[in-house]
């Protein structure tokens, strides 16, 4: 079996394999906790307040947001991006890992690729509803049609950006829900009462753990993976063009690209960790999820925040270098020291000083450290795309359309109405899926051998 | 069940039908539809399967989502004149109180909905103003007055006269008076319609009352000339115009005729290369002082301590030294220098009310030689000549005991005279009160009788705004409610039964055909006049000059230049409100005022040094005089010591677009012995604590040192032309692309705008709003930044915050040849014609907004909202009346989609047609633009630019022409031409 010498144990706590299944499964097959409800209640009421919301925006119109005529774009776009960002991080996860064979992931990944699949989700919601004629949306699919036929304009980042997005949520549902075949069909086969089984074995596709079986899932998962690692990419690389092919200052840079895809795989690692921190605390999974494990996370956050800060200060260097006024102005007068200074600091300290802290052992091996820091790096991504979106577009080329931007309590309400839906994704997944991968984490057990307890 | 048609609103709510003939199609038509009767006798098998039929029908349609279909019914019987969907002009004319505009109505399918320029016209060239723009919309303002009425209950048009004649007869037997008030009448057939009704009442009198009164201009010329007129200003024969709070672009005495002639002497297009030279003292900033090439902020009451001096510098460069002269509180050496090297080819101007100002200006100008030069007595102005002491005569009169009738025709003097409580009360003891208006207001509230009379639109007139030239005005539509001309009332009640358009024809008839050296016969030199809309006359006033030279001196001992450090307030007339009697347009109310952009209400401005020593920011809410609250805007340019409030906001009986919003500052002028003085001395101000968002569209006033708005001064033009606009070949040397260029095919469409010639009166705007439907979205939108404009001005200033340059800058969509905007749309709603127009398909628009955020000059509007049939935004277009205004030929738009100027694609496409049918090619100029026709100064172009010869072509290779924001390679079918100023080194300070 794999022994892994440098990071430690994987698993701690003697365990065998029916222990796995049972420390695994036992959560989802007793009464759920109180907590269980209390959040499930929150998140409805969260996710309530965002039907509202969702509900003021189709019936009223785009006019119950703060957007304007100069600043177009605002919470919608930045939540949207922000959510993507965060939903890269399962995937990239997995399918990172999992080509570089770092078993390390096997405790993490179920959980990574769900929060992917409900952020996406959530992603979504953003785009259809910012379209001033949501009940048009279908404009924007390309199949030949009666209207001409009228195509679309493949030119256009905005139809990239749906192709990009219709195809990461597709592939990566696909291999969140195949890589839990295996699970599915312990659960059946542990399944008490018959409507259980039933459910849990019509999602098990009928799986018996032959080799035969067992062969397909491997080969099936390095192809889906191998798509998916494409996709990780490039879903960020597109979302970044919808700024990168505009002229404003600020937007039309060639760093994007990268810039978004490392920041998208910031935000979600963060988001990981934040999430495995709570799983492992909620759940007492603390054998399966160990420190090591953070600590493995909390390495890679440090990495890719240097990557940020380098990012920005390139930015900044090469809007100075470019000599363009505009731009100068744009990062100088309205970001740096400008009215917008807040929010690009708060972006500047949360991604690229604070992770710095995990240099430090004794920051990286505490949990609570380690769940504050990754809060941060999420708002620090949040306002990245605040910088990005609303900076730019409240001061650019003629200073007679300069204006502010404020969200109203409609804006507001999608937000926290993703949130509740984002929360309740990952309860339901918490009750009603492995929320670690069974199968693959019995791969890492070193068997025979004692482990300190922890 | 009964369909129900009808052809007027009138007809609509009053249910009777036009004629016994359309009564009788009706019927006709009623046969096809299933009767009362019909319906409710039993149903028959044949009935179930027909209804069955059709329900099944029914809901099979309803359930596709179809939208209901209004079925248009065409004519059974075709007038001659209409073509279903093609537009017929009118010639008319704009008389609003003593505004005045030659215009060509445009009236489609029965309904005028547009208003144009006359370009016949000598006097106003074509050009219009906002208000002559927005006033279209007037007309179907559901606040109009719809009926006669007699204490608020309607009374039938023979009832009212032969009550109202009654009365006129009681009080002239008991010897009393009727006094009939009126704006100044400058029509010669009403003036002899109001004769008429006086040789039948000998008691009736006759008085003008103007609510922004210039009644010292006149009596001043009477004073120093004897002459009671006012003169012609002749701007295009004047080196050096000086003017003295007198807004002479904007808002008076006739500002579309001073900025014509004005433009045409600065102009630097077609080769001229000379310029009058523009000195402007004012105290707040107006857009006459924005083109100024040398401004100075002055208090208004220090006005008359200026002109003294100069007057006495002057006389002392003449040799004719006067003592006593007061010392000027601003630098004014410069300015008697100029003047002395200018002599006879001058021009000084007060636009105050004080008599020694006036007096002053006269004895300037007389000193200087520009009586008969630049100043033409000959062809005097009628537009606006009331004296205010007339009034203050009534005032006595009505408290005199004696019985008293009042004829109120128009005005409107409980809102507007600085007396108008008392009068309010001096009324009530009238024995008749009766108005005439077209709408509700305060002064209606207070009378016995209200006669409705008809939109200008509805009637015919005439009008002599200046000695010779003659303008009708014909009806382009029936009378939308039972209302009457206000001169036919004066005509019933002076026992003539004739219609006012045979009594006009009988006045053209023996006064001015006889004039006129036409050969042909009435009938032709009438229908000619009518057509053209003008008529001109060589004419001349008789002058006897009766000169007062010691009267300077006279009035210069009783000015004392003491030095006065309390606050002053002064007001001013705003160039889209007025006087206020338009105020229910909400067209008016939400077009941005040129120099603050600010819409929905009044605003103390107050200048930067003033609002920063108190600690005022914009939208801090101020008390003043403890009378009025209103919200500070800081407004550069504005004079230290004094806060300036426009008139005409803060009605209470209007209508619900002028109702509540802004202050009256009617109430707070003085009066200085008859004379009504637009600036007092503030006793008291104080921060209420509140601070109010300010409903402006534009927040931030530098250019950031950006090449936007391009200037140049005149010396340096003349050395090099393209001076001030250097970058331009800079940038068009740099043009390098991988794309092919972009191909046109016949026709290239492009603008030029001269920044020059703009004086940012926004005429353009409301032309465009009224030609492309442009909805009206309210104080609070354009607050939140919502405005939908297709056209918009941005304003700049530059350099020193107390008294700054300013920059006009139209802009509309720039029809960019690379555009930004069409390659990020994703379902192509936007895109390229083969033309060069950048057009959107509102059907194809999804609404994401990315074409907003990548338009680098931010010229998209988003439908935000439903703007039509929306109670929320109860303007013109939430009203059936309301939507007559509609251009049939421009979409109204949907919620959720973008819109943006197109170049007036509708009027391209039709002049294109009918060139086509005529088989030729389009001539140059024949396609104007809506913003290009409003422009009173032609400093909008539009044109064909593959054509060398045309004028954008010309206009495009002038040295001073470049593109907005050029740089970024958009390739704009737009071009700008610098502005170019005439500074002198020695004075600028």
């Amino acid at each position: 079996m794999y022994k892994t010498e440098v990071r430690g144990a994987l698993i701690t706590g003697d365990k065998d394999f029916k222990q796995i299944s049972t420390d695994i499964i036992q959560h989802m097959e007793g009464k759920p906790p109180l907590w269980w409800y209390i959040a499930l209640g929150i998140a409805l009421i969260a996710a309530s307040v965002g039907m509202w919301a969702i509900f003021t925006t189709v019936a009223v119109g785009l006019g119950t947001w703060g957007v304007n005529n100069s600043v177009a774009w605002g919470w919608e776009i930045i939540n949207f991006v922000w959510w993507i960002g965060i939903g890269h991080a399962g995937t990239a996860f997995s399918i990172f890992l999992l080509i570089l064979r770092q078993k390390w992931r096997t405790s993490i990944n179920r959980a990574a690729e769900a929060m992917t699949v409900f952020a996406v989700i959530c992603a979504a919601i953003f785009p259809a509803l910012h379209m001033g004629r949501v009940w048009l949306a279908f404009y924007i699919i390309p199949y030949p049609n009666t209207r001409g036929p009228l195509w679309v304009n493949f030119n256009s980042p905005l139809f990239w950006d749906f192709i990009a997005i219709s195809s990461y949520l597709l592939i990566s549902a696909s291999f969140w829900y195949l890589g839990m075949l295996p699970d599915f069909a312990t659960i059946r086969d542990r399944a008490k009462s018959k409507m259980k089984k039933a459910i849990y074995g019509l999602l098990a596709m009928g799986w018996d753990g032959s080799t035969k079986n067992w062969l397909r899932f491997e080969s099936l998962a390095f192809v889906l993976g191998g798509i998916a690692a494409v996709l990780v990419v490039s879903v960020h690389s597109i979302v970044s063009t919808d700024f990168a092919v505009g002229v404003e200052p600020g937007w039309h840079a060639t760093i994007f690209p990268p810039y978004f895809v490392v920041g998208a795989i910031f935000s979600g690692f963060a988001m990981v960790m934040t999430l495995m921190i709570l799983i492992r605390k909620l759940y007492k999974l603390g054998d399966y999820v160990t420190d090591s494990h953070l600590t493995a996370i909390a390495k890679i956050l440090t990495f890719i925040s240097l990557i940020m800060g380098t990012a920005y200060l390139t930015e900044v260097f090469v809007a100075w270098y470019s000599g363009s006024p505009y731009e100068m102005h744009t990062f100088f007068k309205t970001r740096i020291f400008g009215p917008y200074a807040f929010e690009f600091w708060a972006m500047f300290i949360c991604n690229a000083v604070i992770p710095q802290l995990f240099w430090f052992k004794k920051i990286r091996s505490k949990i609570w450290w380690m769940f504050v820091i990754s809060l941060f790096i999420n708002v620090g991504m949040w306002y990245e795309r605040y910088n990005i979106v609303v900076t730019t577009l409240a001061q650019d080329f003629l200073p007679s359309n300069w204006t502010t931007y404020h969200p109203t309590s409609v804006e507001i309400g999608i937000y926290v109405g993703t949130l509740g839906i984002f929360s309740i994704g990952v309860l339901l997944f918490f009750r009603y899926v492995p929320m670690i991968a069974i199968s693959e984490v019995k791969t890492v057990l070193r068997l025979g051998k004692k482990t300190k307890a922890h | 069940m009964e369909n129900k048609y009808w052809r007027s609103v009138d007809e609509l709510q009053n249910g009777k039908p036009i004629d016994s003939e359309l009564e009788e199609i009706n019927h006709k038509e009623d046969v096809l539809h299933l009767s009362e009767k019909q319906i409710n006798t039993p149903a028959s098998r044949r009935d179930f399967l027909k209804f069955m039929g059709f329900s099944v029908t029914a809901a099979s349609l309803a359930a596709a989502c179809e939208r209901p279909v209004t079925k248009a019914i065409p004519y059974l019987i075709k007038p001659e004149e209409i073509i279903p969907g093609k537009s017929s002009y009118y010639a008319s004319t704009y008389m609003e109180g003593s505004d005045y505009c030659s215009i060509l109505v445009k009236v489609r399918d029965g309904r005028p909905i547009k208003i144009e320029g006359n370009e016949l016209s000598t006097f106003t060239k074509g050009g219009t103003s906002a208000r002559v723009q927005a006033s279209v919309l007037s007309l179907y303002d559901s606040a109009r007055l719809q009926t006669p009425t007699h204490l608020g209950k309607q009374i039938s048009w023979e009832q009212l006269d032969k009550e109202i004649i009654a009365k006129i007869q009681e009080i002239q037997t008991a010897g009393g008076a009727t006094t009939l008030v009126t704006p100044t009448i400058y029509s010669p057939s009403t003036r002899a319609a109001i004769d008429a009704l006086i040789k039948s009442f000998p008691s009736v009198k006759h008085i003008v009352y103007e609510p922004i009164s210039i009644s010292a201009l006149v009596q001043a010329n009477k004073q120093s000339f004897g002459i009671s007129a006012i003169p012609d200003y002749r701007f295009q024969d004047a080196d050096l115009i000086v003017g003295f709070n007198a807004d002479f672009l904007g808002t008076w005495i006739a500002p579309i005729n001073y900025a014509t002639r004005y433009m045409d002497k600065r102009r630097l297009t077609e080769g001229q290369k000379t310029m009058s030279r523009h000195i402007q003292f004012e105290t707040t900033m107006t857009i006459t002082g924005s083109k100024a090439d040398k401004r100075q902020p002055i208090r208004a009451s220090d006005e008359k301590i200026i002109l003294a001096a100069l007057y006495g510098k002057l006389s002392e460069k003449l040799g004719k030294a006067i003592s006593g002269v007061p010392e000027s509180p601003v630098k004014i050496d410069f300015l008697a220098e100029e003047l002395f090297a200018a002599q006879g080819k001058s021009l000084v101007l007060s636009g105050s009310n004080e008599l020694e100002c006036q007096i002053l200006v006269n004895a300037i100008n007389l000193l200087l030689g520009n009586i008969g030069e630049t100043i033409d007595f000959a062809h005097s102005v009628n537009l606006k000549k009331n004296d205010d002491a007339e009034f203050a005569q009534l005032m006595e009169q009505l408290n005199s005991g004696k019985p008293q009738g009042v004829i109120i025709f128009h005005a409107n003097p409980v809102y507007d005279s600085p007396v108008g409580a008392k009068f309010l009360e001096s009324i009530q003891k009238a024995a008749l009160t009766v108005g005439i208006y077209d709408r509700l207001n305060e002064t209606s509230a207070a009378l016995q009788y209200l006669c409705a009379t008809n939109h200008y639109l509805e009637s015919w007139n005439d009008a002599e705004p200046t000695t010779g030239l003659y303008s009708l005005a014909q009806p382009t539509i029936q009378p939308i409610f039972d209302t009457r001309h206000f001169q036919e009332s004066l005509l019933r009640w002076a026992g003539n039964t004739q219609a006012y358009y045979d009594f006009i024809r009988a006045t053209w008839l023996t006064k001015l055909y006889p004039k006129s050296d036409s050969e042909a016969s009435f009938e032709t030199f009438w229908n000619k006049a009518l057509q053209d809309g003008v008529l001109e006359i060589a004419e001349k006033d008789e002058l006897k000059f009766a000169y007062n030279p010691k009267i300077a001196e006279e009035v210069i001992p009783k000015i004392k230049a003491e030095k006065n450090d309390s606050l002053e307030i002064h007001f001013f007339e705003s160039i889209a409100i007025g006087s206020g009697s338009q105020s229910n347009n909400p067209w008016l109310q939400e077009l941005p005022d040129p120099i603050s952009k600010m819409t929905w209400e009044n605003y103390a401005a107050v200048s930067p040094k003033l609002a920063k020593e108190k600690g005022w920011q914009n939208g801090t809410v101020i008390s003043i005089n403890r009378k009025i609250n209103v919200p500070v805007v800081i407004q550069p340019g504005q004079n230290y010591d004094s806060i300036s409030v426009s008139y005409g906001y803060g009605h209470s009986n209007m209508g619900k677009v002028a109702d509540g919003i802004g202050v009256n500052v009617f109430p707070l002028q003085s009066v200085d012995g008859t004379s009504v003085l637009n600036f007092v001395t503030i006793t008291n101000y104080a921060p209420t604590g509140e601070v109010v968002k300010l409903a402006q569209t534009q927040e931030h006033n530098s250019m950031e040192g950006r090449p936007i708005a391009r200037e140049s001064s005149l010396e340096e033009y003349l050395k090099n032309p393209s001076s001030g606009n250097e970058l331009h070949e800079e940038f068009e040397k740099k043009h390098l692309t991988l794309y092919d260029d972009p191909q046109f095919d016949g026709y290239q469409w492009g603008m030029s705008v001269d920044l020059n010639s703009c004086i940012g009166c926004g005429a353009c705007i409301i032309g465009c709003q009224s030609e492309n439907n442009i909805p009206v979205v309210g104080k609070k939108q354009v607050t939140n930044r919502r405005i939908m404009h297709w056209l918009r001005i941005d304003r700049y200033y530059s350099e020193n915050p107390d008294n700054p340059k300013v920059f006009h800058q139209p802009v509309m969509c720039q029809h960019c040849s690379q555009a930004p905007c069409e390659n990020v749309c994703p379902v192509s709603a936007t895109n390229h014609s083969n033309e060069g127009l950048n057009q959107m398909a509102y059907n194809r628009c999804i609404g994401t907004k990315y074409c907003i955020n990548n338009c680098p000059y931010k010229v998209r509007r988003f439908n935000w909202f439903r703007y039509v049939t929306n109670k929320a935004f109860s303007y013109n277009m939430n009203e059936d009346l309301g939507r007559m205004v509609l251009n049939p030929d421009v979409t109204v738009r949907e919620r959720g989609v973008v819109e943006k100027c197109s170049f007036c694609v509708q009027r391209i496409q039709d002049k294109k047609l009918n060139a086509k049918l005529e088989n030729r090619p389009l001539r140059d100029g024949e396609l104007q633009t809506a913003c290009m026709q409003a422009c009173p100064t032609k400093a909008i172009r539009f044109g064909n630019l593959k054509d060398p010869k045309s004028e954008v072509s010309i206009l495009k290779k002038d040295a001073r022409n470049y593109h907005l924001l050029e740089d970024l390679h958009t390739l704009p079918s737009v071009g700008y031409l610098t502005i170019i100023r005439n500074d002198k080194e020695e004075s600028k300070s």
